[in-house]
């Protein structure tokens, strides 16, 4: 859908800002964010890259993984 | 026809105050007023008008004329009723003989220096002065030119021998719009004194004394083009004789009837009268009772409305199959079933996420529901979007998350109460000059203003205005300067700590006061990736914590970064610490681009919210809507504007309809853009013109102008105005209706028969405007959301005994430095932005006489850098960035600061968004307009890119001569 590296960049943009955040659910609102604001078929494009390792993606992204939800 | 009843629209002669009752008497009537008040504004409460010329009530009074004198029991003489205040008790007489006879003499005087030319005059029937004489009963003229003195008058070109008169000036013509006839002048200088204080560009000065003073813009040597003026108006309305005047009623006549609506241009929202002879639209006046401008306009709203009579608009709806043909012109039927028949079709091959929507900060509100409903209920999908996408989508992330909405959170009429204003990445002379002209007239009056922009704007140094401090920032560090002024703020304790503990979250600030408290985050740290001189950022800080009621007003210079969002946060996050929010004067102010901005995004135009910014994942906001138009909606966020071009590259995104908006043009990285639209299978472009994103459209669906259709447009202080339809759709349907027989064609069965049901339908499903109908702004003129059962009469100010969220939020705000990165290939950063006499991608201005003004996109320069590329004032030069390339000419100016360039994106022949990259705000996807790295050299032209890229356009603009 997007290029890989926009991607990756887009996702790692949002893991940035909440990681600069005092809280602890910070994987938690990543995967809120990214819930919130992604249609499914970017969300499928982010899990598919995840799901083959998800190279280049801030650790907090993969953190957050499991709460993303799937797109039907 | 039923046109709006203009309330009281007389004028007053003097300004209005606030003050205690004052009662006199005035020719035996009884009145009170507030004390201030002056006697001749009185007598009009009264109803009793007391001749004047020289006084108007948007300026004070000046006193000159002596038309206006009357008798006042107990006083000697005969005092000016303009300038002199009321008195408890005082008595009046505003027609004793004595004062008829002095008036008279007055007009006398000024009739014998003035061409008795008045059936053949252009203000014949709208002349204050023809007005006056026939008031005061002038009947005779005595006083002519002493026996072979020579001409004593200024309105006669040459003596009966044929001397020349020396007197005598010719009229200057220069402005597009308006003409100067020094020989009708009167000297009342009404005109000089609406330049001062209502406009604030003091372009104009009376030169001479007694007989041989006159009007005179600029130096002695200039016309009104090669002077300061900016072409508001003001002077020309201020003007009570046909001195100066709008060239359109020199050609066309007097108006006779004129409709209440909306200038169609900036985020402003000002009222405007269109005055008109039938259906021909004869000149728009600013309308005084309009809350946003209070009387006030700027060029562009008072003069650019040509374009709406422009030849190059397309008045017929045209299809073709592929874009390298021609157009082909079919009747609406054809086209919207051809529409219909496409996008069904995309739907079934490709899904029902296949197809989407671009509604436009341009349209009116009613329109932009109507388009977002047509993908949701029809296209059953959530893939709509608007141009706010690319301008404000942070400020509704940053003020939501804050405060709990993204309101803004005053009202314009705020700025008088402003103490200390600061101006972030906002440029308002240039983009809300209307706006502009209320902040300096505060100025004036002593309040200070902080301007925190990489350009030297005109807020920093002009006319009787200078900025208490300019921090001129590298463009992408606006959240190290807006964290360091915190830092400041914090570490100095000039927090308001009252104001935080009862009104906002204790603990959250506790945390944030201890990030911002870190050195990292001193003015002192930051200087070297700021730029900014520690000591003035210190001092800028320490003004606005302290200096009164704070107001920050700002624009796309903090939005379209990057860390768009985080600024935003930022900025509320100062405005709560110092406790600047819920009171007049104070505020977080964001200035919004386009007329609708505000109105389209409250319409639920964006991907994940349906009206009333509710996110569609809410089953209770789904079914308010499920129950209303029998569909399910998609619990999903739909494409953002960035992502359906992603998607479209893709091929999974196949088909747009656009509606007002031109995102070839005014979207980054154009080649990425067209690349999406050319992926496209059915591209439906609804606009006035033949535009540059409809060189990859289907079909072309002609839209109707502000002055052809019914509507409301939302302002940047959330007051819904009205626009009223004053001529009939050139093309035969207004834009709301178009949008109606397309869904209709794609099965919709919608039945609305007027806007105004319409906004029934909002107020039904929108909380925050559940009290909103046309009857109501019938009523009050205009009304600023939430309106409802709450606060029926509207909301000036917001957060006024609490947060909307509940407590204030503060958020930290850590600094990111962008990606986008100077380096030895891209030394230098180029931001864009815009000007006054232009309009966004300027599809309406650009054909409009503006363009005396800015005819070409220009690339400011400092002249270090400038020197060191051989480049010089007026020189073609490439710009390029690693996304691509354009030439535009070079302006040499120190304006900008060493290793900053600055343009902007009026004209399609620049494309200075082939330059922009695609990177994005991280919680939006706003585009990082405002920063890109970039290289400037000598060229000898347009680039191949700008070449192909005309004949592309070129060819695609063919239209077949019409089948017989
Ligand atoms: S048009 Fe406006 S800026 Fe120009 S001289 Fe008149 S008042 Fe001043
Ligand atoms: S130009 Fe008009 S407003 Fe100005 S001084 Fe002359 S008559 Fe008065
Ligand atoms: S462009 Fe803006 S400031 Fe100018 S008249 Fe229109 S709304 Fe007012
Ligand atoms: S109107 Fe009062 S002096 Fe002119």
């Amino acid at each position: 859908m997007m290029s890989p590296e926009k991607m990756i960049r887009m996702a790692n943009q949002i893991a940035t800002f909440f990681h600069s955040q005092p809280s602890e659910a910070q994987a938690d609102r990543v995967a809120d964010h990214i819930n919130d604001f992604w249609e499914p078929r970017m969300r499928r494009q982010l899990l598919d890259h995840i799901a083959q390792g998800g190279e280049g993606l801030d650790p907090l992204v993969l953190d957050a993984a499991q709460k993303l939800r799937t797109p039907v | 026809m039923k046109d709006f009843i203009i309330p009281d629209d007389r004028d007053m002669g003097t300004p209005a105050k606030t003050g205690a009752p004052v009662s006199l008497s005035i020719d035996g009537f009884d009145v009170t007023v507030p004390e201030g008040t002056s006697v001749m504004r009185a007598a009009a409460e009264a109803g009793l008008e007391i001749p004047k010329l020289c006084a108007s009530d948007n300026m004070e009074a000046f006193g000159s004329c002596r038309l206006c004198v009357v008798e006042i029991e107990g006083r000697r003489g005969t005092p000016a009723s303009c300038t002199t205040p009321v008195a408890e008790g005082m008595v009046v007489r505003t027609q004793s003989g004595k004062v008829k006879k002095i008036r008279r003499g007055v007009m006398e005087l000024y009739i014998s220096d003035h061409p008795l030319d008045c059936l053949t005059c252009s203000a014949n029937g709208d002349c204050e002065l023809q007005d006056m004489a026939g008031m005061v009963g002038l009947r005779d003229v005595r006083y002519s030119a002493p026996e072979g003195g020579g001409l004593a008058n200024h309105f006669e070109a040459r003596d009966s021998s044929g001397e020349a008169n020396p007197e005598w000036a010719p009229k200057d013509e220069s402005n597009p719009y308006f003409t100067f006839d020094p020989s009708k002048c009167i000297v009342c200088s009404r005109c000089v004194r609406a330049c001062e204080e209502v406009q604030g560009t003091f372009a104009l000065t009376i030169e001479g004394r007694g007989f041989d003073s006159r009007v005179s813009a600029g130096a002695s040597l200039d016309d009104f083009m090669s002077s300061d003026c900016v072409s508001c108006g003001a002077c020309v309305q201020a003007c009570p004789t046909a001195t100066l005047q709008e060239k359109s009623v020199i050609e066309l006549g007097t108006p006779e009837r004129s409709v209440v609506t909306t200038c169609a241009y900036c985020g402003v929202g000002c009222a405007f009268k269109a005055e008109l002879n039938g259906d021909e639209l004869v000149r728009m006046v600013p309308y005084k009772h309009g809350k946003a401008n209070r009387g006030h306009s700027c060029v562009k709203g008072r003069f650019a409305y040509g374009y709406a009579a422009h030849k190059d608009r397309i008045l017929s709806p045209m299809i073709r199959d592929h874009v390298d043909e021609p157009w082909r012109e079919v009747g609406w039927d054809e086209a919207l079933s051809f529409a219909a028949r496409k996008m069904r079709g995309l739907q079934e091959t490709y899904g029902r996420r296949s197809i989407g929507v671009i509604t436009s900060s341009r349209c009116t509100n009613e329109e932009t529901y109507l388009v977002q409903k047509l993908a949701r209920q029809v296209f059953a999908n959530n893939n709509t979007d608007t141009c706010a996408r690319v301008c404000h989508s942070p400020t509704g992330y940053g003020l939501g998350q804050t405060l709990g909405t993204s309101a803004g959170t005053q009202d314009f009429d705020s700025v008088e109460h402003t103490d200390v204003a600061v101006v972030i990445g906002a440029n308002p002379t240039d983009a809300h000059p209307v706006f502009a002209s209320r902040l300096k007239k505060r100025l004036r009056e002593g309040a200070k203003v902080i301007v925190i922009d990489p350009r030297r704007i005109d807020l920093v140094k002009s006319a009787h205005v200078e900025a208490a401090h300019h921090l001129p920032l590298k463009p992408g560090t606006n959240v190290a300067v807006v964290t360091a002024m915190a830092h400041t703020i914090v570490t100095e304790g000039l927090m308001d700590e009252a104001f935080i503990r009862e009104r906002c979250d204790w603990d959250e600030f506790m945390e944030y006061a201890e990030f911002v408290s870190d050195p990292r985050h001193s003015p002192e740290a930051t200087e070297m990736l700021t730029g900014v001189p520690a000591a003035d950022l210190r001092a800028a800080a320490r003004l606005f914590a302290t200096g009164g009621n704070g107001a920050i007003y700002y624009g796309l210079g903090v939005t379209e970064h990057s860390q768009g969002s985080t600024t935003v946060i930022g900025i509320a996050n100062l405005a709560m610490m110092t406790g600047n929010v819920g009171r007049p004067g104070v505020g977080v102010n964001p200035l919004r681009g386009q007329n609708n901005v505000q109105g389209s995004c409250d319409m639920g135009s964006f991907p994940h919210e349906l009206p009333g910014y509710r996110h569609v994942k809410n089953p209770d906001v789904r079914e308010v809507y499920e129950d209303l138009w029998g569909v399910k909606i998609d619990d999903e966020p739909g494409l953002r504007i960035p992502n359906m071009l992603d998607a479209a590259v893709d091929g999974s995104f196949k088909g747009l309809y656009c509606q007002g908006e031109d995102i070839l043009q005014s979207d980054p990285d154009t080649k990425h853009v067209a690349a999406g639209l050319a992926a496209m299978e059915c591209v439906i472009v609804h606009d006035l013109f033949l535009n540059e994103t409809a060189n990859y459209a289907h079909v072309f669906l002609p839209g109707s102008t502000f002055l052809e259709k019914d509507g409301t447009f939302t302002n940047a202080e959330r007051r819904i105005n009205r626009v009223r339809k004053v001529m009939a759709p050139r093309s035969g349907y207004a834009d709301w209706e178009v949008t109606q027989l397309l869904a209709n064609a794609m099965g919709g069965e919608w039945a609305y028969q007027h806007p105004s049901e319409i906004m029934d339908e909002i107020a039904a499903t929108t909380p925050s405007f559940s009290g909103v109908s046309y009857d109501l702004l019938e009523e009050k003129g205009s009304v600023q959301w939430p309106c409802n059962e709450a606060h029926p009469d509207g909301t000036p100010l917001m957060h006024v005994d609490g947060f909307v969220r509940g407590k204030g939020r503060f958020i930290v705000t850590e600094y990111v430095a962008t990606e986008e990165k100077t380096g030895p290939r891209y030394p230098l950063l180029l931001t864009t932005g815009r000007i006054l006499s232009q309009y966004n991608v300027g599809a309406q201005t650009r054909r409009t006489d503006n363009v005396i003004w800015h005819d070409e996109d220009v690339l400011e320069i400092h002249p270090h850098d400038a020197e060191v590329r051989g480049v010089k004032e007026g020189d073609w030069v490439k710009l390029a960035s690693r996304i691509g390339d354009t030439s535009l000419r070079a302006k040499v100016t120190d304006r900008v600061s060493p290793g900053v360039v600055y343009t902007t994106f009026h004209h399609p022949d620049t494309q200075a968004n082939v330059i922009t990259s695609d990177f994005s705000d991280w919680a939006t996807n706003c585009p990082e307009y405002k920063v890109t790295a970039v290289q400037v050299s000598p060229s000898n032209g347009p680039t191949d890119w700008q070449e192909d890229y005309a004949a592309q356009a070129a060819r695609a603009r063919r239209i077949l001569p019409a089948a017989q």
